[in-house]
């Protein structure tokens, strides 16, 4: 019963040390995991989620040469109808881009060509800059003074400065790295949906045409 | 000669009264004995040693007005923007409250460069000091967090593209970008959830941290003792009494010092809030008194004028990831500096010619820079740009160079007093 007086030779010293190693493991672990909740806290809720549904966009009322800024996941949306002299010079530009093919930029697999485009009338880009997401300002005349005398026409960022042709490829000198980014987007007749997938909709109409009709927020819901 | 006050903690205990109770279970007067009264300072210090004070009390008073502001903001994308007009038009003294909030943001960094450079000029950073110079910059980062995020807060147009900027800025990380912008925004864009999680960050989480900053900031200059104007540690010079010959107690000479840099401070802050509290578009830009836009950019974006140097750096590279990685290398340097001076002395008084050169360079290059970072970035400006980025990073990097190469002159023994 003399138990009060601990020679300290008796102590086992590497059993201690291994038990202090192996709490503060424990303990390290458990901080992970109660860290989980509070870090996916941080991502983009339910209802941010639910507000990200596809965008659908008239386009029978847009005139060739005109824009409209629309918006898809609260980011601007960018449409352009494109005369057919637009599409046609785009192959002019390619010596003064960055990336031409678009083989560096972002985009669906549908729209990684010359017009970055599903079809090479409609232009849908993301609005933001690839630099650091300011939104480039429509300078669609050549030569327009704003921009300079030999300027093909396209966008033009007032931040940095950065200029895209009018697939919204990037010209040499801009600071943006990348073409503006294409979202994913299809046709359905005269209504252009961003956020759905050319593929994802041509299943869809396939299998259950009525679906298409779940884009009305009252069917989110 | 003044009389040092005598330190009261020795008596304490036979005393009687309150006092005694008090220092019985709290050890109030043995602190003051050992931080302020018993603390030695340098006799030499200049106009340069008011900033850190200074620092001090534009945090106190950042919590005090941002405490009131919070009474009557809210955050939230549709309710943020009138709020803050709110406060401007109907709540009593509002704008008072907010403008001595805003113009102490602005003040905050004036003092906070101004201390940052005395400690350039004589060799602050330097061993024994390069944990209480890393802290600094540690506090310097968390300011720039804290600035960030509350400039956000009115969600005026410029909140938001800056938010937009600054967010986008992590997204030229490889691999996690993308996910880690989505993350911190919390919406796929800058949005309501973003606005309310910088909110909390800059009332409570970086305030927090700060004020701890500042205390550890504190107890390692109370270890090391202050620098002075010649770069001499007075510590290895005491007298019989055990004390630096060359150092006076903080309390009450510093503190009376002190109190007079702050009421001179008082007057140039008052003189700005109440007369010219935009500072001509510098302190509150004029885009921001427009409500936040998604899809209008301002014509031309800049963040407020303590973060243009940096933005200046960000810019006068033609690439995305290069640039933001200058930008970040521009503020990680500096933390190096206490082992890329290689001189014999600390102080700018006794070094040579090459790093009064270099020093001179340096201010000339964050002034021209910081101006940089608020013109359009295209035509000479982006070539000045580029010019005084590579003079910014040729100060830091070729300093174990000229330090070392440049004849010093002799340091004294005792530090330059006139009095």
């Amino acid at each position: 019963m003399s138990d009060d007086v601990i020679n300290p030779q008796d102590v086992d010293l590497s059993r201690r040390k291994f038990l202090i190693a192996a709490t503060t493991a424990t303990g390290a672990v458990g901080a992970v995991f109660a860290a989980v909740p509070f870090v996916a806290s941080w991502k983009p809720s339910e209802r941010a989620r639910a507000m990200g549904a596809p965008t659908e966009i008239d386009l029978s009322k847009l005139e060739p040469g005109q824009m409209v800024v629309s918006s898809w996941r609260r980011q601007p949306i960018y449409v352009v109808h494109r005369t057919p002299e637009m599409v046609a010079a785009l192959t002019k530009n390619d010596s003064q881009l960055k990336d031409p093919q678009s083989k560096d930029s972002d985009q669906p697999e549908y729209a990684k060509n010359e017009a970055r485009s599903v079809k090479p009338e409609f232009l849908v880009i993301y609005a933001a800059c690839t630099h650091l997401g300011c939104l480039p300002k429509q300078h669609f005349n050549p030569g327009d003074p704003v921009v300079g005398a030999d300027w093909p026409g396209g966008f033009f960022c007032p931040c940095h400065g950065s200029k895209f042709d009018l697939a919204g490829r990037v010209f040499s000198g801009s600071p943006a790295s990348t073409n503006l980014r294409v979202p994913p987007h299809s046709f359905q007749q005269q209504l252009l949906v961003i956020g759905v997938d050319e593929s994802a909709a041509a299943v869809a109409a396939r299998v259950e045409p009525a679906s298409l009709s779940s884009n009305d927020p009252r069917g989110v819901a | 000669m003044a009389a040092v006050p005598e330190s009261s903690a020795g008596a304490a205990p036979e005393a009687r009264g309150f006092r005694a109770w008090l220092n019985k279970r709290m050890p109030v007067d043995a602190f003051v004995a050992e931080q302020l009264t018993g603390y030695y300072a340098p006799k030499n210090f200049n106009i340069w040693y008011f900033f850190g004070s200074l620092a001090l009390l534009v945090f106190v008073m950042q919590i005090l007005t941002g405490i009131f502001l919070t009474m009557h903001y809210k955050p939230g994308e549709m309710i943020a923007f009138d709020s803050v007009e709110y406060i401007m038009r109907e709540v009593e003294w509002g704008w008072l409250i907010r403008y001595l909030h805003s113009t102490g943001a602005s003040f905050f960094f004036i003092v906070v460069y101004l201390h940052m450079f005395r400690a350039l000029m004589y060799g602050s950073y330097r061993a024994p000091r390069e944990l209480l110079w890393l802290l600094g910059m540690a506090l310097y980062l968390a300011l720039m967090a804290e600035a960030f995020m509350g400039y956000v807060l009115p969600w005026g147009n410029m909140s938001y593209w800056g938010a937009q900027v600054i967010v986008n800025l992590f997204g030229t990380i490889p691999v996690i970008g993308p996910g880690l912008v989505e993350w911190i925004r919390g919406d796929y864009g800058i949005a309501d959830a973003t606005l309310n999680r910088f909110f909390a960050l800059h009332v409570i989480a970086v305030p927090f941290a700060i004020a701890l900053l500042v205390v550890l900031h504190l107890v390692a200059l109370r270890q090391t003792g202050s620098n002075n104007p010649d770069g001499i540690e007075i510590k290895k010079n005491l007298g019989a009494d055990g004390k630096p010959v060359d150092g006076i107690p903080f309390h009450p000479y510093y503190t009376v010092k002190d109190i007079l840099g702050v009421g001179v401070f008082l007057m140039i802050f008052c003189a700005v809030v109440f007369f010219v509290p935009t500072f001509g578009g510098l302190f509150l830009e004029k885009p921001n008194f427009e409500p936040a836009n998604p899809l209008s950019t301002p014509e031309h974006i800049a963040p407020v004028w303590y973060f243009t140097a940096f933005y200046a750096m960000l810019r006068a590279v033609p690439d995305q990831q290069m640039g933001a990685l200058i930008m970040l290398l521009s503020i990680v340097v500096l933390f190096f500096l206490p082992w890329l001076d290689r001189s014999p002395v600390k102080s700018i008084r006794y070094k040579g010619m090459l790093s009064k050169i270099a020093l001179t360079l340096f201010v000339i290059t964050f002034i021209a820079l910081s101006y940089l970072g608020l013109q359009p970035a295209d035509g000479v400006y982006v070539l000045l740009a580029r010019i005084f980025t590579v003079l910014y990073f040729a100060f830091f990097l070729l300093m174990p160079w000229y330090t070392r190469a440049e004849k010093t002159k002799p340091v004294p023994q005792r530090v330059t007093y006139h009095a």
